[in-house]
């Protein structure tokens, strides 16, 4: 099948950008998104044009680097699906498609699809972990954890930072992300001792690196490639309230 | 040349022997020690942040944009540890032997002795970072058993455990980068490694979005940069795991051990396009309860659903009886192999085995299985279009890891003083094949619990003079970094990076993968070169050196893949036997089994790179098996 | 290393910590968008007694003047609630334009082509409704309260509810733009609701449904309640 792509092209962080058409031809449907931009980015190297850039690694959904907008959503609207996941036998013949970057004053565009998202490291700085330095640690089966309490931090520890939920969400929050590390590590007997510092550190951090705030539109759970529910949101505000209203030395 | 400083005494004590013999540095004296780790996947994260934590002053690199990408996180089977918590037999002496013998004798006994030991305490240091492991209703840990073993000593966080342990360590270390112990440099990728005086003394690394060639100076360098399996284009890893970090500090002298040696891992969604970039691994916890077949019929193009049960054969369970499904990875791949050649592969090209979860519906019901493998089969459907509930899957091997590395003494300390290397990029623990859900605790053993013990005592037992980066070291390397980049952006030629990559891996899977032959590797021996010369010659990297440039990144990975394999065929064809994953045609057994040459080939080779134009050097380091006895390794 | 190193700033007490969080001011904003839900209920009940007739209303009128006689003065207790209501809304619109103006800034840059998955009308004009909402509040104030704008000279009469409602939905206008608002405030609500109790933490993934039906029914309620007033008095079944 033959698709026109219509990417944003940005040469660096300062430079204007601006979207340029390209015709690919020859996709296949067992073929995924990525390769497909492969496939652009060889015959535009063959022409003597600068491919596209667009981060990626693992390919398998797993590493997070990948994601921009395929037509206005993030990772092109599958559920649950990462850009590098997606096949491009939900593609037809002749779809137009608009490829845009991640957008938000914490995700500074690099180049071309390629956003800087080290904000989401500097909120896990400033209190996603447990303190447990190397050697210290107990037996494994010491702590016990209720096999729920287990289930809801891996659905929470599940996230793999893609941006998404920046990405999609109308004020460019970050909520989704913090919840999600916030509700892995507070659900958890190891992350009591931390749980209201760790909320209060993390959740100034996610307001100083420039992210928006919830309005509760949920358009972050939708994109979400891992499915991460917006419930998370709501155990962070809760725990932040206790954390708040009981500070250390209550 | 080849000292491999194993402690003496009885094994037990070996471990313990050399850390009270090691040297110790006092703690306000540690932040005046900088040491460089380069890498932060599970071995690079965990050493980095164990080494902040004691104080040390660490500058950690990674060429990703944050360290939680580094492809430690597509792990997704399991962490395998002595702990017994099922009472099923096992110990630390079992996974040692386990680990050795799956290796196929070709690993020292006394790291594997002490990996087995410290896979104990990388569960406890895991749970207390609060990696959310798969759980028992009472609130202990699960485990499950895994291909190659008979107990049930893997521990797992759903299908993605390597994730959740990554993330363990990445945190633990974001706590040190915070804490200002660490500094973290992402997106700067190693170009080169500098010696000063016959010691590793730093780094030279590009900053891949601006384009800036830096130095960086230290103490004492850790490479933790993963395998180098890319070199077959197509394999489950990520698209920027590289071996440039290794092979720069190869050609500066760092031997490299057992480059031969490369697991293909066998169950992964096989090959369906032309374009195809690369391969997806599915766990092979699957082969747990799912049944490996094809039909006994050659060219049987039916339904897998309308080939009646006596017509299917259940190749591993017929001739593994006592391990069936649950061979080790090397066997497991190589009988699937064997079967497509006879012509009794499944799928378009004929290029597959089925993996059959139909007994296991029937005997566990559809909502277990799917708690177990859930998300296994969703992935599987994403990238198929097919419901495995409902028609088998199919899978073939693919190249997964690598366990040649660069040679490491018990110190984990290259042939390069001062040059420490840990997790896949060292050659250390697995011999000739990994065992499932081992590649995370070597990783973790070397990173949490071996590293913040032998690289103090390096420190503390070494003279270092004072270097810094005006040092006239630093200046010549970083020249000789810099006019290699010009070079290549120069070329101007008429291929892409891609396109030579993928002649190398074609070249390479086929004469030097799962199956390799005297014939087929003098072909790649000869081959490569010209391939190289092409490379150098015609290749086109379309923009300069100074701006965020993804073709020269590949570039630079691919040219030194172009060196790389030419030792990995080099070393295939000196070790003249089969052992694990290195097949060689010429030494089978009569019913078509690995033979192993003990009498010839129980060493290490370890290879010394001599310039350009001349050839390497072969050292062996000699394996003896005191423990473990040697025998002819048999799954039946 | 135990201590964290990110320190939280001091904030001089516990609830002036909440209001400098983004999470605490959205707090703020569930907390008094609850006390509004309240009034505007009582509002609602309040209001339908007009189909009772004029006696009834008149009466109620001066009741929510009397209540709390003799511990306190006439219309003390009203004016209690009133200033209640005042810095609830005062606090509702300060947090929502603090922070809209801190969402507009996290993205300088839009999107060409963003298009939206999950989220519905109503949470998409919680801001321009809200807005609407306030200006409504005031000319309301000025309309049935004190009676300045709207009536004929002489025609509003102050504790005559009955008839100055009646007189006041006779014009046109002012009943199609009270029942515009009643619109806005429907909407608001409906996404409101459960957005306030979403912030609050008490939304999980099994209730998140019910929570928003029972949301959405509580605005229609309030809304159908609302609006049947100025349509029965301009159907003439209130006169």
């Amino acid at each position: 099948m033959n698709l026109t792509l219509k990417v944003w092209r940005q040469q660096d962080a300062k430079a204007a950008g601006k979207f340029v058409s390209y015709q690919v031809q020859g996709v296949t449907p067992d073929m995924s998104f990525l390769e497909m931009l492969d496939l652009l980015n060889e015959d535009l190297q063959t022409r003597g044009e600068a491919p596209v850039v667009f981060e990626h690694d693992c390919r398998e959904g797993i590493c997070g680097s990948c994601g921009f907008l395929i037509n206005g959503v993030a990772h092109g609207g599958h559920r649950g699906t990462t850009v590098c996941q997606l096949s491009m036998r939900f593609f037809k013949d002749g779809d137009s498609l608009t490829l845009e970057p991640w957008r938000a004053k914490a995700f500074p565009v690099l180049r071309d699809l390629a956003v800087d998202r080290s904000a989401f490291d500097r909120i896990i700085q400033a209190g996603g972990f447990i303190s447990a330095p190397t050697g210290g640690a107990p037996d494994a089966n010491a702590i016990l954890v209720p096999k729920n309490d287990a289930e809801r931090a891996f659905d929470a520890a599940a996230c793999i930072g893609c941006g998404a939920c920046v990405a999609a969400c109308p004020n460019a929050a970050a909520m989704l992300f913090t919840s999600a590390k916030i509700t892995h590590l507070n659900s958890l007997p190891q992350g009591q001792p931390q749980r209201d510092q760790r909320t209060l550190d993390m959740v100034a951090a996610m307001s100083d690196e420039d992210f928006g705030s919830c309005t509760n539109h949920g358009e972050c759970e939708a994109v979400c490639p891992k499915e991460i529910p917006i419930e998370f949101i709501g155990r962070m505000n809760r725990d932040l309230i206790h954390a708040t209203l009981h500070r250390r030395g209550d | 040349m080849l000292e491999s400083k194993i402690p003496s005494g009885p094994i037990e004590k070996k471990w313990e022997k050399a850390r009270f013999d090691m040297k110790l540095v006092n703690p306000a004296n540690r932040r005046k020690h900088r040491v460089i780790i380069v890498g932060s996947g599970l071995a690079g994260a965990a050493a980095a942040a164990s080494l902040g934590q004691q104080g040390y002053n660490v500058d950690c690199f990674s060429f990703h944009d944050s360290p939680r990408r580094a492809h430690s996180i597509a792990a997704q089977g399991g962490i395998n540890a002595a702990k017994n918590y099922r009472n099923d037999g096992d110990s630390i002496f079992r996974l040692f032997y386990d680990t050795v013998k799956g290796g196929d004798f070709r690993a020292r006994e006394a790291n594997v002795y002490r990996l087995a030991e410290i896979s104990v305490n990388i569960i406890d240091q895991c749970v207390a970072q609060g990696v959310p492991f798969a759980r028992e209703y009472g609130g202990l840990l699960d485990t499950r058993s895994f291909g190659g073993v008979q107990v049930s000593r893997t521990f797992y966080a759903r299908g993605q455990t390597g994730q959740q342990l990554l993330l363990g360590a990445y945190q633990a270390l974001e706590e040190q980068i915070a804490a200002g112990t660490v500094r973290m440099h992402t997106r700067s990728e190693m170009l080169d490694l500098v010696v000063v005086n016959g010691r590793a003394r730093g780094i030279i690394t590009r900053n891949l979005v601006t384009g800036e060639i830096e130095s960086h100076c230290a103490d004492v360098v850790v490479l933790g940069t993963g395998g180098y399996g890319n070199v077959f284009y197509l394999s489950t890893n990520a698209k920027g795991s590289n071996t440039t970090a290794i092979w720069r500090a190869h050609r500066r002298g760092a031997l490299f051990g057992n480059p031969c040696f490369t697991q293909i891992h066998p169950t992964c969604i096989p090959v369906s396009n032309e374009n195809q970039s690369k391969l997806t691994l599915m766990s092979e916890s699957l082969r747990n309860d799912g049944r490996v077949w094809v039909p006994k019929k050659k060219g049987d193009t039916r339904a897998p659903g309308s080939i009646p049960e006596d017509e299917r054969d259940y190749y591993l369970e017929r001739r593994y009886p006592s391990f069936g499904n649950l061979v080790p990875r090397d066997v497991a791949s190589r009988n699937a192999k064997e079967v497509c050649d006879e012509g009794r592969g499944v799928g378009p090209g004929g290029m597959g085995v089925y993996l059959d979860f139909a007994d296991a519906i029937k005997r566990l019901t559809e909502p277990v299985v799917r708690e177990k493998y859930g998300n296994l089969f969703d992935m599987y459907e994403e990238i198929t279009g097919e419901n495995a509930y409902k028609v088998p899957m199919r899978i073939f091997p693919a190249v997964h890891y690598t366990m040649g590395g660069l040679w490491v003494d018990y110190q984990l300390m290259s042939s390069i003083p001062g040059l420490f290397v840990a997790g896949e990029a060292n050659f250390s623990d697995h011999g000739a094949n990994r065992l499932g859900a081992s590649a995370l605790m070597q990783g973790l053993a070397d990173g949490y619990f071996i590293l913040p013990y032998t690289l103090p005592n390096y420190i503390a037992s070494s003279s270092l003079e004072k270097v810094d980066t005006s040092h006239p070291a630093f200046a010549a390397v970083k020249e000789e970094v810099q006019q290699r980049v010009a070079k290549m952006v120069n070329i101007r030629g008429k291929r892409t990076v891609d396109s030579i990559h993928k002649e190398l891996g074609k070249m390479m899977w086929n004469n030097c993968g799962m199956a390799r032959s005297e014939a087929g590797l003098r072909e790649n021996l000869a081959r490569i070169p010209e391939l190289r010369h092409e490379f150098w010659t015609n290749v086109n990297i379309i923009g300069g050196g100074e701006e965020f440039n993804q073709s020269l990144e590949k570039a630079g990975r691919v040219a030194d893949f172009l060196e790389l394999a030419e030792l990995m065929c080099l070393d295939a064809l000196q070790r003249a036997e089969s052992c694990g994953g290195h097949f060689r045609v010429e030494s089978q057994t009569p019913d078509g089994e690995a033979l192993r040459d003990d009498d010839h080939f129980s060493y290490v080779s370890a290879w010394e790179w001599q310039g350009e134009n001349a050839d390497w050097v072969l050292h062996q380091e000699p394996l003896a098996f005191e423990h473990v006895h040697l025998a002819q390794r048999s799954y039946k | 290393m135990t201590e964290s190193a990110v320190a939280t700033k001091a904030a001089p007490n516990r609830l002036l910590a909440l209001w400098s969080s983004v999470i605490g001011k959205k707090v703020v904003m569930a907390l008094t968008g609850a006390i509004l839900v309240g009034f505007v209920i009582a509002h609602m009940v309040g209001n339908i007694k007009i189909f009772n007739g004029p006696v009834e209303i008149n009466a109620y009128s001066r009741f929510l003047r009397e209540v709390g006689y003799p511990e306190l003065g006439y219309g003390q207790l009203l004016w209690i609630v009133r200033i209640v209501l005042l810095i609830s809304v005062v606090l509702h619109i300060t947090a929502a334009t603090q922070l809209t103006i801190m969402n507009r800034k996290a993205r300088p840059i839009g999107y060409e082509s963003k298009k939206d998955v999950e989220t519905t009308w109503a949470a998409l004009t919680m801001r321009w409704g809200g807005v609407l909402l306030a200006v409504f509040i005031v000319f309301h104030l000025f309309h049935f309260t004190a009676g300045m704008v709207g009536f004929q000279p002489g025609q509003f009469e102050h504790l005559m509810v009955y008839q100055n409602v009646v007189a006041g939905f006779q014009v046109v206008p002012i009943a199609l733009f009270y029942i515009l608002a009643m619109c806005a405030l429907c909407l608001h609500l409906d996404h409101g609701i459960w957005s306030g109790l979403q912030t609050l933490g008490w939304v999980t993934t099994d209730n998140t449904k019910s929570l928003r039906t029972i949301s959405r029914l509580i605005a229609i309620v309030i809304f159908a309640g609302f609006i049947s007033v100025p349509i029965s008095v301009l159907a003439g079944w209130v006169r």
